[in-house]
């Protein structure tokens, strides 16, 4: 059975930290829990840059194709004359061909946000303990997962003993 | 390094959240609506705001029923209450962008108090706003026909139209914005259902937080996807004005054709959408009790804002004016002096003290930071705002080339009644958001305050 070490700090810079030191004890696989993001917890923590970035450009380059292709094969196929203006009148095209490079844009930021955070997941086994409900308040969390290589619960607790850890939880993942 | 500091010189800024707010207190204020008992003054502001609701309904099922002759509208005066409350109301809905993206990106951190109650302005503005071009078409049914969806009858929209540049405009605005909206209560979602004293409370918040639990790993893919929104809405709310604006500067009429027109509107949709943040900010704060977040500081930057923006607006109403004259072209010159002295001149007159005089005030520092005061200009702003589209509109078709087809136009009591009822709608929206969300960013507020710095407390 995995289990999950949730460990409480009492500040944002108290679990900055934490994060520092856990990552210069060479761990990877935990998580950061606070009710905002933290400033520097990225490095601490040692992530990658998001991904994010480019799955939105992907996104608004085919809202702009998408847009001006549409514009275009309208313009031709149902041929209106307007004021004798080009039925192929492409700087007319650049509101709409713009507006829907936002949307697409947009529309991927915001799914892909989703997607790479693994959203909606309305089960966790954090969710378990009445503790960790402080949070998306004012608790600061650390969770070191068990399925982690060298991951000794007593060892753990001597490290973030040294420290300042507030509080400690073992959560069982039943799954 | 503390020894240094008598060389240098300590700027303090002035505080976002009242000192002795601590992140526990702050969840505690911005939930308390939420929490609290019914109040009976919200029960009997919904009451009247539904009946609007019920008003704007049955006005719109008699005009569907009768159609379009039920209205003021005339020849030559073919756009009428419609196309103001329209441009009225998108305007308004440009405050909420404004301050959640292009402020965002300025870094102005004052924002947080302020931005998730413009957002949801925003979006029900920009709702009130949809149903007028939706109505104003005479053939209801046929609404369908301003989006290119392939049809039986092989037909197309005019993609060389403003108008259907605005069809693409304000339905990308709505989508854009409300995501952006949905995307920022996340994590309060969270904060509520881990508040949350009922399963059924539970439930409902814990569904649409869709599972979040503030880990690192999600808020840096959060934060890079909030940047990108606010870098994507920050044009989107400068483009959505500029083409309502085309629906105007592209036709030939006099007092339209003018290329002023995009950063004009710009600027007084900002202005307006200002004024109605103050005129419900003013009241939710006293009503909730939310003054230690929203403090007199951040109404006083938002009426230096207000200042701003109609300064600009006057200065646009001058420029038409000195375009009129410069360009040596009769019936422009007589469009203006026409609105200035003619049969709308009392529409003109409202629209320049309520725009360009009302504000002046706020030069003065004791009226940017009085509540009466600044309540009293901004119903004012709201009041000269509309009073700019309907200048607009209609001054410049009841008299255009031909003295023959000059006419007047009055609006009718069907017509007063949509508008009345159109503000039915955005109060009963509103009262429903600030009952059952968060009307303040929880998570945002928290990380500009002091403690949220992981240096706090430290010498620098």
């Amino acid at each position: 059975m995995n289990e999950i070490l949730l460990a409480e700090f009492s500040s944002p810079k108290a679990l900055l930290k934490a994060a520092e030191v856990l990552s210069d004890c060479g761990y990877s696989k935990y998580d950061v829990y606070s009710p905002f993001p933290i400033h520097g917890m990225d490095d601490a923590m040692k992530l990658k840059h998001s991904k994010l970035g480019w799955i939105v450009l992907c996104g608004g380059s085919v809202g702009l194709l998408t847009g001006f292709c549409l514009q275009t094969w309208v313009s031709l196929h149902y041929p209106l004359i307007i004021s004798g203006k080009p039925f192929f009148s492409y700087p007319a095209f650049v509101p709409v061909t713009f507006e829907l490079m936002v949307l697409f844009s947009a529309f991927s930021a915001v799914f892909g946000m989703f997607a790479l955070n693994k959203l909606p997941q309305h089960y966790n086994p954090l969710f378990k303990s009445a503790y960790f409900r402080k949070a998306t308040s004012h608790g600061f969390f650390i969770g070191l997962d068990s399925t982690e290589k060298g991951y000794d619960r007593e060892k753990l607790r001597e490290l973030l003993g040294t420290i300042g850890v507030n509080h400690i939880e073992i959560i069982e993942d039943s799954e | 390094m503390a020894t240094s500091i008598e060389n240098t010189v300590q700027v303090k800024r002035p505080d976002l959240v009242v000192p002795g707010e601590t992140f526990e207190s702050v969840t505690e204020i911005v939930s308390r609506p939420m929490e609290m008992k019914l109040p009976s003054w919200w029960l009997i502001v919904f009451c009247v705001a539904v009946s609007g609701v019920l008003l704007l309904k049955s006005m719109i099922a008699y005009l569907i029923w009768e159609g379009i002759g039920i209205w003021g509208l005339n020849n030559p005066v073919g756009w009428g209450y419609a196309i103001v409350n329209f441009v009225f109301w998108v305007g308004i809905g440009h405050a909420g962008t404004l301050i959640s993206a292009i402020l965002f990106l300025f870094r102005q951190k004052w924002r947080t108090a302020i931005n998730r109650f413009a957002e949801a302005m925003t979006i029900f503005a920009v709702i009130c706003a949809g149903i007028f071009p939706g109505i104003h078409i005479g053939r209801q049914w046929l609404a369908y026909w301003l989006f290119p969806i392939p049809n039986s009858m092989g037909m197309w929209p005019n993609f060389k139209s403003p108008l259907l540049w605005d069809v693409f405009a304000v339905s990308t605005y709505f989508t854009v914005s409300l995501m952006f909206w949905y995307v920022g209560l996340v994590p309060d979602l969270a904060t509520m259902r881990d508040r949350a004293k009922s399963k059924v409370r539970q439930m409902i918040y814990g569904v649409f937080s869709l599972g979040w639990r503030g880990s690192n790993r999600h808020w840096q893919n959060y934060e890079k996807a909030y940047l990108l929104l606010a870098a994507l809405a920050t044009p989107l709310v400068l483009s959505v004005h500029s083409i309502v604006s085309f629906d105007f500067a592209v036709s030939q009429l006099p007092g339209w054709h003018t290329t002023i027109f995009p950063p004009y509107f710009v600027a007084g949709a900002i202005f307006s959408g200002f004024a109605m943040v103050v005129t419900l900010m003013v009241l939710a704060r006293q009503l909730f009790n939310l003054k230690s977040l929203v403090t007199i500081g951040h109404l006083e930057r938002m009426n230096k804002i207000i200042l701003l923006t109609g300064m600009l607006v006057g200065y646009a109403y001058g420029m038409e004016f000195f375009m009129a004259w410069y360009s040596g072209y009769q019936y422009e010159t007589f469009a203006f002096i026409n609105r200035a002295s003619g049969p709308y001149a009392w529409a003109y007159w409202i629209m320049v003290s309520c725009n360009v005089i009302s504000p002046q005030l706020f030069w003065f520092k004791k009226c940017r930071t009085s509540i009466p005061i600044m309540f009293i200009i901004s119903i004012f702003v709201n009041i000269g705002m509309w009073f700019e589209r309907f200048v607009i509109t209609v001054t410049s078709l009841h008299r255009d080339f031909l003295p023959s087809s000059w006419g007047y136009y009055s609006p009718t009591w069907v017509d007063v009644c949509t508008f009345v009822g159109s503000f039915g709608l955005f109060f009963t929206l509103f009262l429903l958001f600030l009952r059952f969300l968060p009307s303040i960013s929880i998570s945002e507020i928290k990380n500009v305050m002091p403690e949220a710095d992981p240096h706090y407390g430290e010498e620098h």
